[in-house]
């Protein structure tokens, strides 16, 4: 069974992109649009992976990163973050706040998909 | 004595006190045939002004120098 | 109890004593427990500027000339009160440089120059000579008349031979007793404590004698002070000299002598030996400056009563008014207070001589003999070891040769003038230094040369006005001398020179000389500029008082050899005291072994002070330089070195208000960073906005044209739907660059306005016509409600139909699809029309109704979907509103939908008030 992933980004052009990557890939996907949907869908689908995006409306991806790791059920679920404020700081922070991997925007799809399977194999 | 510049200038206006009363004109208007307590005039004149100026020569120099010491023990 | 004999041996008893004291005063002085330490022992010495002329002459001159003896120490009471400055500026500049004489003070202000030194030493000697005589003259005439008792007009001496005149033999006596006092020390250069000491005891006795017999006049004699006035007043003759008599010529003659007597009590050489080269300590300068004026007055109160007392009790006798102290007691028979008097004028007699004659033997002994005899070579070479013996001996031969020549002047002049006017011809020739002491104290620009020519001038012009006139008075030269001038030029009489009359022979003197004087010691000063020598001792004198200045030892550089050093100290100082004076050096500076001593520049210049000590400093420069090899430093490298001094000194007084200056801005920086952190943080925070707005269409762009690029075999549709994503994100991205440049443009005053008459109305009709489809597409109904007419403003067109569209395209991102309405409101008033823009969308918070406006802040959180947009629109519309001098602001509750309104002065002429 194909693992399952999680895109959370509030801008629709590239949900779409990456959407297409990672189905291309042969992963399961689904879409969250903002930062308590996917909070909500973390908890529903369970997903192997999110590709989670900083600057979110509603609770930003940090928040989320937080709360998924406060929740020890979800231990196994592996986050990615992905930012355009790509300082050095935003890297350290998400890292604290028990991400697996960070990647600034705009970044190149093969490091994405490269990325995405190191996390999931 | 040169640090405390009050006290110099002091002495300065004193010195051209000094030289004001002991000088034309205003020497000129004591200096005439008269007397002040049994004295002649410019007499009494001369060394009553003298004597104030070595007084305020005293006041000025003594008393600073109190003031210092208060100052520099502090 | 008056006989010779009688009056011999209490006169020497009276010498003995003094020298007792003075043996008792150095002794105290070698146990370190200096007696002349005391401020009023000081002040006491500095009293023997009252010597036999104030003792005896004072009340001559006052039978004369009423009050007129008193300008002789109102000058110096008023020179007293500058104390502070000027003598201890001599004081501290002298310690600084052991200078032991003033001739050596102006020798060495102006670059050590011994030809210098010599000159001054010439001068004082010349001068003081007549000031000797007259200490001469008033013992011998003194004693005369003492042993003369009871008859009080003394045998007239003169055309006696030398051998059996009584003056001959008080001079022997006198060069005695000084030679006792000032040379017993084997070495040359100590202080004379002892010498101190006595003659501090002498002004007390002076003082106590003269208080006696001016009490004895008033009370023994007269009934008290207002009797003896009123029967002097009585007489019209006597009520004239309570006068100082009208006519501006008394006057002039009245400050003439303040002046006269005011650099006398500076640059007589016996008052610069007792106030600033046997000074202890500067301390004790803060009771003489009251102390010793008290003393000028305490011993001139008699004065006059004891003059008009005289004149009254002997009338028509003849006798000498120079000699009523004595007179007086001797008709009443009073013949202890008879002889204490003339004690007394013994010891205003050999107190002046003593420490005249010592200080005039140093300054013919350093800078006249020495460098003579330097010169020549059996001394110059190290064939005697030992020179102090030498340095003593010269020192005892020249006091002889001055009491001599005291004597020989007696001879020549004595007897032409009354005690006064001999004392005033030497304050006349003293007074000549005064441009160059008082000058080289305060004005680095006076040179060797300028100081030279100055001396000669006055010293030739006092020479002529004064001296050579006294001699003439005497029948030693023709009296045509001043009756009719040299070779009979009118022009040239002595005491009208070049016709000046008016004034008297003092006055005359004093104008000429100063004139000749001052005029060729700054002329010839400002002929060039200093040398290195005379700059570096120049400011050494000058900022004798700051708190630094340059050692003398920055200023020599050069090499030498430790041992030299020490033998040429010893030479002089005897080896001994040089090698005590060495081994304490080296132990300032750490050192046990004063053999291990380094021959640098400071030492050098520590050795050179020891020998200016005893040889003078122009001798002493020549002697160091004849066993150190010295490089001369150029005026430029001089000059550097007094500069970083001088810098330094600036340094130091700007520091104390620097450091409260700084106070002060640490706080208005501490303010200052907080905001600059602040705006730090807005501009990270706006580049962090602009970095995020960029990039995100740059992801999708990127992304999708590397799948169309990774893989060519995307079906049809997909690669249509990916293209027009990237075209759509790709205007996205032109769109947020040119508001970017936009806003920058604007913030930066850069933009271009295109100013014009404006129709409002027109403006917002075209931009709802340009944003048309954009509500046709969501179904938004837009209304409009203008006023009919509406007067023409100044604005930008294109920059005002940009607000008014960004308005309407935010309004309609708002509202609900389908039932959204949009009004568009133009209303005027008297001053400003007004636009608004209501829509019926969702509202903005009031937390955010701020924030909208800042750039890159949408308001976002409490909405479902975000705003698409960049974040740059409101902020750059405020801008332009406000360029025009107008408001934009927000009305709205969350809910009831929001209202944008802008208004925009009417008489705005041209363009921005918000420059």
């Amino acid at each position: 069974m194909s693992k399952k992933i999680l895109i959370a980004d509030d801008e629709q052009n590239i949900v779409i992109s990456v959407e297409f990557l990672m189905k291309r890939e042969g992963y399961t996907v689904s879409v969250a649009g903002d930062g308590e949907a996917a909070l909500a869908k973390i908890r529903e689908e369970k997903p192997d992976l999110v590709l989670l995006d900083v600057m979110m409306p509603k609770k930003n991806g940090f928040d989320v990163c937080q709360e998924v790791r406060a929740d020890p059920a979800f231990a196994g679920t592996r986050i990615l973050m992905l930012t355009a404020r790509g300082r050095d700081t935003e890297v350290a922070k998400g890292l604290a706040l028990g991400a697996d991997g960070y990647m600034s925007k705009p970044f190149s799809t093969k490091d994405l998909v490269d990325k995405v399977r190191e996390l999931l194999g | 004595m040169q640090k405390s510049t009050l006290t110099g200038q002091r002495l300065v206006a004193v010195f051209l006190v000094g030289c004001i009363l002991f000088n034309y004109p205003v020497l000129s208007l004591f200096d005439r045939v008269a007397t002040l307590f049994d004295l002649p005039l410019v007499f009494a004149y001369l060394f009553g002004a003298w004597g104030g100026l070595i007084l305020l020569m005293a006041w000025v120099v003594e008393r600073r120098s109190d003031q210092r010491t208060e100052r520099s023990g502090g | 109890m008056l006989q010779g004999p009688v009056v011999i041996a209490v006169s020497f008893l009276y010498l003995a004593l003094l020298f007792a004291v003075a043996y008792w005063g150095d002794k105290r002085a070698d146990a370190g427990r200096s007696i002349i330490s005391n401020p009023t022992i000081y002040a006491l010495s500095m009293a023997v500027y009252c010597t036999t002329w104030t003792y005896y002459g004072s009340v001559g001159r006052a039978a004369v000339t009423g009050v007129g003896f008193l300008p002789i120490y109102l000058g110096p009471t008023l020179v007293m009160t500058l104390g502070g400055f000027l003598l201890l500026k001599m004081i501290r500049t002298a310690k600084a440089n052991r200078i032991t004489s003033i001739a050596d003070f102006i020798a060495s202000r102006y670059g050590k120059s011994q030809l210098l030194g010599g000159l001054v030493t010439v001068i004082a000697v010349i001068g003081i000579v007549p000031y000797i005589a007259l200490q001469l003259k008033a013992v011998a005439s003194s004693y005369d008349l003492i042993v003369g008792y009871p008859a009080l007009i003394a045998p007239a001496e003169s055309g006696s031979s030398i051998f059996a005149d009584t003056t001959f033999y008080i001079a022997l006596i006198l060069a005695t007793f000084t030679i006792l006092f000032g040379t017993r020390h084997l070495d040359a250069t100590e202080r004379h404590e002892g010498m101190v000491a006595a003659v501090a005891l002498e002004s007390v006795v002076k003082l106590m004698a003269f208080g006696a017999v001016g009490l004895f006049v008033t009370f023994g004699l007269y009934g008290g002070i207002g009797d003896l006035f009123a029967r002097a007043m009585s007489d019209p003759q006597l009520a004239k000299l309570t006068a100082v008599a009208s006519g501006s010529r008394s006057y002039a003659t009245w400050f003439s002598l303040t002046l006269l007597a005011g650099l006398a009590i500076l640059f007589l050489p016996r008052q610069f030996q007792v106030t600033v080269v046997e000074n202890v300590s500067e301390a004790q300068l803060k009771r003489a400056i009251w102390l010793f004026p008290l003393y000028l007055l305490l011993i001139n109160l008699f004065v006059l009563p004891i003059a008009l007392g005289g004149l009254m009790r002997f009338a028509g006798q003849g006798v000498d008014a120079d000699t009523f102290v004595l007179t007086l007691p001797m008709s009443a028979q009073q013949e202890l207070l008879a002889l204490l008097v003339f004690v007394g004028g013994l010891s205003a007699a050999t107190g002046m001589v003593i420490v005249e004659t010592i200080a005039l033997s140093t300054m013919v002994c350093n800078d006249l003999v020495m460098p003579l005899l330097l010169r020549t070579k059996t001394l110059a070479l190290h064939t005697e070891r030992d020179l102090s013996g030498l340095l003593l001996s010269i020192r005892r031969g020249a006091i002889v040769l001055i009491l001599l020549l005291g004597y020989l002047y007696f001879r020549l002049a004595g007897d032409a003038y009354a005690l006064v006017g001999i004392g005033l011809i030497s304050f006349s020739a003293v007074a000549q230094f005064a441009p160059a002491m008082i000058g080289g104290m305060y004005w680095r620009g006076g040179t060797r040369n300028g100081a030279l020519a100055g001396l000669l001038a006055g010293f030739a012009v006092w020479a002529y006005t004064l001296l050579l006139p006294s001699f003439s008075k005497s029948g030693w030269l023709p009296a045509s001398f001043i009756s009719d001038g040299l070779f009979g030029i009118t022009l040239l009489k002595p005491h009208q020179l070049f016709g000046l009359a008016g004034l008297d022979d003092i006055s005359h003197c004093l104008f000429w000389s100063f004139a000749a004087n001052i005029g060729a010691y700054v002329v010839v000063s400002l002929l060039r500029a200093p040398t290195a020598a005379e700059a570096s001792q120049a400011t050494q004198f000058v900022d004798a008082l700051k708190t630094t200045r340059p050692v003398g030892s920055a200023l020599w550089r050069g090499s030498a050899d430790a041992a030299d050093l020490v033998a040429l100290v010893g030479r002089f100082l005897g080896p001994v005291r040089a090698e005590t004076a060495f081994a304490s050096y080296a132990r300032r500076h750490g050192l046990a072994d004063p053999s291990k001593l380094e021959a640098d520049a400071d030492l050098v210049h520590y050795a050179e002070m020891l020998l200016a000590g005893a040889i003078g400093s122009a001798s002493a420069r020549a002697m160091v330089a004849s066993v150190a090899k010295e490089e001369p430093l150029s005026l430029p490298e001089v000059m550097n070195i007094l500069d970083e001094a001088s810098q330094l000194r600036s340094y130091s007084r700007e520091l104390e208000r620097k450091s409260r200056e700084l106070e002060a801005a640490t706080g208005e920086l501490k303010a200052a960073n907080e905001q600059l952190l602040e705006v730090d943080r807005l501009k990270d925070d706006f580049m962090a906005s602009v970095s995020h707005e960029l990039r995100t269409p740059l992801t999708s762009i990127r992304a999708f044209s590397e799948i169309l690029r990774d893989d060519p075999k995307t079906a049809l549709p997909e690669r249509e739907r990916f293209l027009g994503i990237i075209v759509s994100e790709t205007e996205r991205l032109t769109r947020l660059v040119n508001q970017i440049l936009d806003m920058a443009k604007i913030e930066s005053g850069n933009a271009e306005w295109l100013v014009e008459d404006v129709d409002l109305n027109s403006v917002v009709e075209q931009s709802m016509a340009a944003t048309s489809q954009l509500f046709r597409d969501k179904g938004v109904a837009l209304s409009l409600d203008l006023a009919s007419s509406v007067p023409l403003i100044r604005g930008d067109r294109d920059r005002l139909m940009q607000v008014v569209i960004n308005l309407l395209s935010n309004a309609v991102k708002f509202v609900p699809p389908n039932d959204g309405r949009v009004t568009v409101r133009l209303m005027a008033d008297n001053d400003s029309l007004r636009v608004s823009v209501t829509d019926n969308g969702p509202g903005i918070r009031l937390e955010d109704q701020a924030v909208i406006f800042d750039r890159f802040r949408q308001g976002g959180d409490a909405m479902t979907s975000k705003p698409t947009g960049t974040g740059l629109g409101l902020p750059i519309s405020r801008k332009i509103v406000e360029y025009f001098g107008g408001k934009l602001w927000v009305e709205s509750e969350p809910g009831q939908g929001a209202s944008f309104i802008f208004s925009l002065p009417l008489n705005n002429n041209e363009n921005g008030t918000n420059e």
